[in-house]
This record gives C-alpha cells, structure tokens and sequence, in this order.
C-alpha cells in the first residue's frame, strides 16, 4: 500500500470515528439541532417582538442557521476537543501515525457533516412548515455559513487550547447563551439598549446573523461591515487556536 | 539475556545492525530542575529493556524524547535510526505507544478504538484476533468509558502492538491491572521478544523488571546510576548486603562505626540497610546483633545476601518505589 493510498485510509477511519461520536453525544444533539429548531417553531407562533414584517420566518430562519453554527463549532467542537485532551485520546493520537492534519480534516468533515444536517432540517422545516423560500443570494449565504464555521471553530478549539476542559464546557455554554441574546438572532440589535447594541455589532454572533440576514433578503444593502468583522474574528480565532493548541 | 536467534530476526526487520535506540547525553530541563541530566545508552534490536527509578526519576521524560513528544535540551537521540520529531511518521509506522494515561475515547467501544488504530498501519494485526489475545472479547462492545482500569490498560496494550511495531514503549503497562491480567501482560511482552520487536518499559515493580528485562537501566535525578542484565546488577548487591527490620530511629552512626560494617541506612522508619565488608560478613553479623540486644531492641527480620533488584534499588536511590 502505497503511503498516500495508507493516509487516505487513515483519515477515513478517524472520519468514521468522529461522525459516530458527533452521532453518540446527546447532549450535542440537543444543542445544535433540537433548540435552533425549537426556537424557530417558538418564535415564529409567538412573534418576534418589535419585527415590523408580517413574516417573521424570513427575520428568525437565518438567525437560527448562524445559532447552529455557533452550536456546532464553539460549543459541541470547542468542548468535544477539550474533553478529548483531558482524557489523553489526543496525546495517544499525537503518538499513532495519523497526521495532525489528518485529525483535523477528520474533525472538519464531521463539522461539515453536522452541519449539512442542521441546515437541511432548519430550511426543510422553514420552507415546509412556514413556506419560507430562498431569496437574495442563497450562494453568498452557503459561503457565510463556510466562514462563519471557521470563526465559531476557531473560537471553539482556542477556548479548548486555553482553558481547562471543565472551563471549556462552561464557558462554551455561556457564550452560547449570550450570543443568542446579542446575536440578533430573536431579538432585533435595536431593542437593545445602546450600549450594548454597540458592543453586540462587533460580536461574530451579531455580524454573522445580520451577514446572512441580509443574504437571504430581496433588495438589501450587503452590510460589508458585518462581513469585516466575521472575517476578523475568523483568521484571530484561527491564530489563537494555532497558538494554545496542545496535544496533553 | 539477548539471544543471537532474536537478535538476527530483530536485525532483519529493521533492515539494520544499529541499536535500536541510542540516547545521548540526553538533557531536559523544567524550570529549574533537569529531569534528564546527561544521559546515555542504547538498546539492541530485539532487547527487553526496562526503565526503572523513583518518581520523578525522569524515565518517563526520558520515554516521551524517544516517542516524539517533545525536543532535548541538549544531547541527542536517534530511535531505529530515525529523529523522533524530524521523521515522526516514519518512525511511528514502526513503533507503538502504550502511554501512562490509556487515551482512549471514552464513547467508542474497544473493537471501534482497535479498528481505528489499526487503520493507521499498511499491515495490521487482526483487531478480533488481538481483543481475544488481551482479554477483552466479552468488553468488545462495552463504552470505553464503563471498562475497568485494568480493561483499559489492556486495551492500551493492543493498541500499542495492533501496528506491528519493530519497537513498543510501555510506560508502566501493568500499573492498575490485577494479577491475571499484568500475567497475561508479560505473556504478550515474552511473545514480543520472541517475535524479535525492541521493548522499551519503565515499571515501578522491580521483579516486573528481574523477570521481564534482558537488561535494567536504574535511573535517579536524571542520571544512570546502573546499567546491566538482573543478574548483573544483583550480583553486585549480593555480597555484605543486610538487611534489618526493628524499630525506627536507631542510631545511624552507631551501627555503621561498628566492626566489619561499612555503611548503614534507615531506609525508611524501621527499615535499615546495612552494608557489611563481604570477608566480614559473620563478624559483622555478630557485632549487629550484639548490639541490638545490648540496646534492648526488639528484631523483626534479619537477612543477608538477599541480592534482589530491590536491594540494589534502595541502595542506589535511598527511596522506595
């Protein structure tokens, strides 16, 4: 077997393993499937306060695709790798013959694959159920989720290299929970006080939701400040995730 | 002892007649302590070789250099051939780990974890085969993390070998397993040496040591204080070596000023041993115990010539494992 033709396999079966894992962790689940969906169906029965539209699955589906972003690369790979490293699995790896980076492309594809899911199910339930259809740009949104996948990832795995796996889990949480409220993803950025709408703009929650908002509206101004900022916060994540990373 | 037949096999592998590992004057500092202090030696193609010292002796240190983990301060090490970190996937096509902390996935099940490892290789034991050989067909479909510590540890050990490794580190292997299975832990080792494949452990049981090691390397504060085969080494500790069980505290100077004794240690409270000039050996005998009933003291054991690993152990580092 050639060596290319061995790499190949290797990274397939860490490929196999991380998408059994992904599957395995119910708590995962929960978190990046069950309550994006549950707080579309939620929010779009009760209404979104302030929403001047009649039709609040246009304001709420895209907020709801950048929490199961932030879901899924800050919280479930933020804390799934800092699990991995307290229990040594990444230092046992770091002594097998897989590359480091075969093992994170092989984390990469189950992200993607996580994340091909949550997307489907969010637009399929959407367009099914609310008759939401695809407008503006839906390309330019596919390319948004990509970057906004590499920032929350970065985020995710710098928490994971800094802090110890406990803080990790606790802290991804928080985050979560604070970017749902600062994210503009349920509550319009202009109910919040001023302040706090300021700092809420220059959050990658906040650029990443009105980024695909604005994608995915007919006639809107693409906010090329949003853009900027979910840029920045991608490459310093990256940098910091580059920079903390241990193996033990 | 190395046997010409292994060593040849061993050779062939490797498709060399260099040691297996050379370690250099090998230097790591942390902070203000050098966990490795200067060391040397090498290992022969085929050898069982055993790491032993106290904790913090830097046996471990000294492993994690050789498997790539991290870089010498100063000195150098060459493991079959290769630089642990500059030719990394080479090297750990050829060699196989079994790390103090198991590393396994605690939501995978032992055959997942075996089959993922063993895709890491271009010629794999079979993982059934192996799961059979370490004892862990019944636990085959058990989550990692509901396996007992002896179970993982075993779990560790086949993933070490699953690759077919010309060299196996195992960085005190039977730590945490009970008596069946650290037997069947150094059945699988004696396979190993037969099948020709380099074995590198550190243990802190010293007859694990004597009854698996073709050679020891005694290792304290990061320097070699002893290097040989058991036999060796305990031949050098089996003259004038005794050993005396009575009560803690005694007078240190008292008993080694006494005659035909040359030296003599409380090892710990209790626990003394005495060296004895070997042509003085019965002389010395009864001077001690002549002395101990003149200070009323009440003797729990007395040996001579007990010529263990064990012995020589306290002698050199003055510590217990």
């Amino acid at each position: 077997m050639s060596d290319r033709a061995l790499l190949l396999r290797s990274i397939g079966a860490q490929t196999r393993a991380e998408l059994l894992l992904t599957a395995r962790r119910g708590e995962n689940i929960l978190i990046t499937l069950i309550v994006p969906v549950a707080l579309l169906v939620f929010f779009t029965a009760l209404g979104v306060p302030g929403l001047t539209t009649d039709r609040p699955v246009d304001f709420l589906l895209p907020g709801m695709l950048a929490l199961a972003i932030i879901a899924n690369g800050m919280v479930s790979l933020g804390i799934a790798t800092a699990y991995e490293r307290y229990y040594g699995v990444l230092k046992r790896l770091g002594a097998s013959p897989l590359p480091r980076g075969g093992l994170l492309i092989a984390k990469a594809l189950a992200v993607l694959a996580l994340e091909i899911a949550q997307v489907v199910v969010l637009v399929v339930i959407a367009a099914t159920v609310y008759g939401w259809r695809p407008a503006g740009a839906p390309l330019v949104a596919l390319l948004l989720v990509a970057l906004g996948t590499v920032a929350f990832a970065g985020i995710g795995l710098a928490m994971a290299g800094a802090l110890r796996a406990e803080a990790t889990l606790a802290g991804a949480n928080a985050l979560y929970l604070f970017f749902l409220i600062i994210s503009g993803a349920v509550l319009p950025l202009d109910r919040l006080p001023g302040p706090l709408a300021a700092l809420a703009r220059l959050s990658p929650a906040a650029a990443l939701t009105e980024a695909l908002r604005a994608a995915l509206t007919v006639d809107v101004a693409f906010p090329l400040s949003a853009l900027l900022v979910l840029a920045a916060w991608a490459v310093g994540a990256l940098v910091v995730a580059a920079r903390t990373f241990r193996w033990e | 002892m190395i046997r010409a037949q292994d060593t040849t096999v061993a050779r062939q592998a490797i498709g060399l007649s260099a040691p297996a590992v050379v370690v250099d004057g090998l230097v790591k500092v942390y902070g203000a302590t050098r966990a490795v202090d200067g060391l040397s030696f090498a290992v022969a193609p085929g050898e069982v070789f055993a790491l032993l010292g106290p904790n913090g002796a830097g046996k471990t240190t000294t492993i994690e250099i050789l498997e790539g983990y991290r870089a010498p301060d100063a000195g150098s090490v060459r493991v079959l051939g290769l630089d642990p970190i500059r030719e990394a996937r080479r090297l750990k096509l050829r060699m196989g780990v079994m790390l103090q902390a198991d590393g396994v996935q605690p939501m995978l099940t032992p055959r997942e974890v075996l089959r993922l490892y063993a895709a890491f290789f271009p010629d794999p034991l079979d993982p059934e085969e192996l799961l059979d050989r370490v004892g862990l067909r019944a636990a085959a479909r058990t989550r990692c993390r509901r396996l007992s510590g002896g179970q993982k540890r075993r779990l560790a050990l086949a993933l070490a070998i699953v690759g077919r490794p010309a060299l196996v580190f195992l960085d005190e292997p039977t730590t945490g397993m009970d008596p069946q299975a650290r037997l069947a832990t150094w059945e699988i080792v004696r396979e190993l040496r037969d099948d020709g494949t380099t074995v590198i452990l550190t243990t802190h049981l010293l007859d694990e040591a004597e009854r698996l090691a073709d050679r020891v390397v005694i290792i304290d504060h990061g320097r070699l204080v002893a290097l040989g085969t058991p036999q060796e080494l305990t031949c050098a500790t089996e003259l004038g070596a005794v050993r005396l069980l009575a009560s803690p505290g005694l007078p240190i100077a008292a008993l080694a000023g006494l005659p035909g004794v040359r030296a003599a240690r409380e090892v710990e409270p209790g626990s003394y041993a005495i060296e004895a000039i070997p042509a003085e050996l019965p002389a010395a005998l009864a001077a001690i115990t002549a002395w101990l009933r003149d200070a009323g003291v009440t003797l729990r054991e007395l040996r001579v010539g007990e010529g263990s690993l064990e012995e020589l152990f306290l002698r050199l580092t003055g510590r217990e494992e």
